[in-house]
């Protein structure tokens, strides 16, 4: 997977496998034999030191502080006068003594296993679809799922707060046009249920277009041939899908799905906008739970300990990514 | 048409002699998928476009009947719209020139260098690409006040050069893969240095690929919004567009045509360049870079 992109005058089909991310390491520019290796010297080392310098003040800096602020007591006397005590393992076995934190956990795996359940399977369907539409249909349907996939999530968290508004909504007139008359004026934002369904709702919004373009790339490099036989052979859509088209989707598939597994987490911008965590705590998940207890309660430290363990959480998933990522590019 | 989730069964197995006909059931749900995705951005730019009676009804209008503008002159001339929209613009600018510079360098380290650590190097980027960007608000808000440095819009550039620069480099890295070293080789088997042989022969063959990867790298910084929350609380003067969207209620109050013309005003940017970049979009060249 080059740079796709630069393949001239190509129609919307896309190009190929094109798995999320990039080659493994490694991978770029082999020195074919012979050729006696380039660019010694300081050369490298000088054009790579911006990079290496913003990574390390900007994430690994972070990073270790996130942890040390989880293993100190640190309010927000210490936050002023800068004298925070360092207090061990003590944060994390005050969130894990709190029945709200456990809550919170449980909550946040719910929301996760939803969500990527409904993207997995409908942008699943969706590449299927898109397969087997004409050159019409096709352009249309990629067409609506870029569009979906460029409105900006502050964008699409505003016309969704709009769309589910209880007196003006467009979606409760629909219901309410529909028979449910239970729907009129109905407070979506005010019941913990309907506002986290509506927080699911706009994250699978937002995901199925990645996640149905990347699996359709994934489905055009299905050889053709071997629908052909299977279904010379009889075989049945589900059979054939099962046995042909998901073994050679299989890695693509795995990939995609640790990434939407990751980037749960991100819906962390679409809980703050729209409810804050609320009503009650609804619809607050892992990494909402850190940022409430940090800079709204000052318990920086129970905060951070909180954001420690989302990221040991995240990590776990992202091993798992990068075997997958690697393996696929040993086979190729 | 209601923005429901829409079920969308496995298609039937076509026989090949029926091949690209029509076929009712598939073109039925292709309208439903399409609908399903166009729907709230649909909704929110004929909102932006209805009078506010044709808004505050109890029956709304698929359609708009009579059109106005009233709306987005009302988000232009609200308080601060041309100074958060210059903020933006600014940040997104400045965040994306800086990774692309700083990425420009790396990759060419990485595309056409060999030297001890490049895998080391690969590795780091390829996690710095994953990384729990939502988990560090904290130790940055902390780090960010110590060093006085909040409501400082450079510092948040800082932070969106970051978030765009490991994407960056691992797209420019492919781009460059793709132009032959000969090229650079035979420049300078002609006379040229190696920095003469890449900005001749080289750069131009990278341009597209530099301009697809500023876009992508735009629309990150463009649309980035926990960071610029957190980071930017005193200085109301400093904020950027996507924050001063989600406050549209203290600005707007129950303005719902004022708050989507806002919102269209915010999100066009971003929808063309999508669609200007739909091909690469839809090779998945963007793939875990962008998600929107």
């Amino acid at each position: 997977m080059q740079a796709t992109g630069r393949r001239a005058g190509r129609a919307t089909p896309p190009d190929p496998p094109s798995v999320p991310e990039a080659p493994p390491a490694g991978a770029g520019s082999p020195a074919p034999a012979g050729r006696p290796p380039r660019g010694s010297g300081w050369w490298p080392y000088l054009l790579i030191a911006p990079t290496v310098l913003g990574t390390a003040a900007l994430l690994v800096v972070p990073l270790l502080r996130g942890v040390l602020i989880s293993l100190q007591d640190f309010e927000l006397r210490q936050l002023i006068n800068g004298d925070a005590e360092f207090v061990g393992l003590d944060n994390y076995a005050t969130l894990l003594g709190d029945a709200r934190f456990w809550e919170v956990v449980r909550r946040t795996f719910l929301f996760m296993a939803i969500n990527v359940v409904a993207i997995m399977v409908l942008s699943t369907l969706v590449a299927l679809l898109v397969e087997r539409l004409g050159r019409f249909g096709r352009t249309m349907v990629l067409s609506g799922l870029v569009l979906a996939w460029g409105m900006p999530v502050i964008a699409a968290t505003t016309v969704f707060q709009w769309m589910f508004h209880s007196e003006y909504g467009v979606v409760n007139w629909t219901l309410t046009s529909l028979g449910f008359e239970s729907f009129d004026r109905y407070p979506w934002f005010a019941n913990g249920p309907a506002a986290f369904a509506i927080v699911v709702f706009l994250v699978v919004w937002q995901s199925i277009p990645f996640a149905a373009i990347t699996l359709y790339a994934g489905l055009t490099t299905v050889p053709k041939e071997l629908h052909e036989a299977a279904r010379l052979d009889g075989a049945s859509a589900w059979q054939a899908f099962r046995t042909i088209t998901y073994p050679m989707l299989r890695p693509i598939f795995l990939l995609v799905l640790c990434l939407e597994v990751i980037w749960t987490f991100r819906a962390f911008v679409q809980i703050w906008v729209i409810t804050q965590g609320g009503p009650g705590d609804a619809t607050t998940i892992l990494p909402v739970y850190a940022v409430q207890t940090a800079l709204s309660a000052q318990r920086y430290d129970l905060g951070s300990a909180a954001s420690m363990i989302t990221v040991l959480l995240m990590s776990t998933v992202l091993v798992i990514y990068f075997r997958q990522l690697y393996r696929q590019e040993a086979e190729q | 048409m209601t923005p429901s989730v829409p079920t969308v069964p496995p298609s039937a197995p076509a026989s090949p002699a029926r091949r690209r006909r029509r076929h009712p059931l598939r073109s039925t749900l292709a309208v439903v998928v399409f609908a399903f995705c166009v729907f709230p951005v649909y909704w929110m730019f004929s909102t932006a476009f209805k009078p506010s009676t044709d808004i505050q009804t109890d029956q709304p209008q698929l359609v708009p009947l009579s059109w106005t503008l009233d709306h987005f002159r009302t988000a232009i001339d609200s308080d601060g719209f041309w100074l958060f929209w210059r903020n933006s613009l600014l940040l997104t600018v400045g965040a994306v020139l800086l990774a692309l510079v700083v990425a420009l360098a790396a990759s060419f380290a990485v595309a056409r260098m060999r030297w001890r650590g490049r895998r080391a190097f690969l590795v780091l980027i390829f996690a710095a690409q994953m990384a729990p960007w939502e988990s560090l608000i904290i130790p940055i808000y902390i780090m960010y006040r110590d060093a006085d440095l909040l409501d400082r819009l450079p510092a948040l550039t800082l932070i969106y050069f970051m978030i765009t620069l490991p994407f960056t480099i691992v797209v420019l890295r492919n781009f460059l893969a793709t132009v032959p070293e000969e090229l650079e080789e035979a420049a300078q088997v002609d006379g040229c240095t190696r920095p003469a042989a890449f900005r001749r022969v080289v750069f131009p063959l990278l341009a597209p690929g530099l301009m697809a990867t500023s876009l992508f790298g735009f629309i990150t910084a463009w649309n980035e919004f926990a960071y610029a929350n957190f980071l930017i609380i005193k200085d109301q003067d400093s904020r950027t567009l996507p924050v001063w969207l989600t406050s549209f209620q203290n600005t707007f109050g129950t303005d719902w045509g004022a708050t989507m013309a806002a919102s269209s005003l915010f999100a066009l940017p971003a929808l063309l360049i999508f669609l200007l970049l739909q091909r690469q979009v839809t090779s998945g060249f963007a793939s875990g870079a962008v998600k929107a």
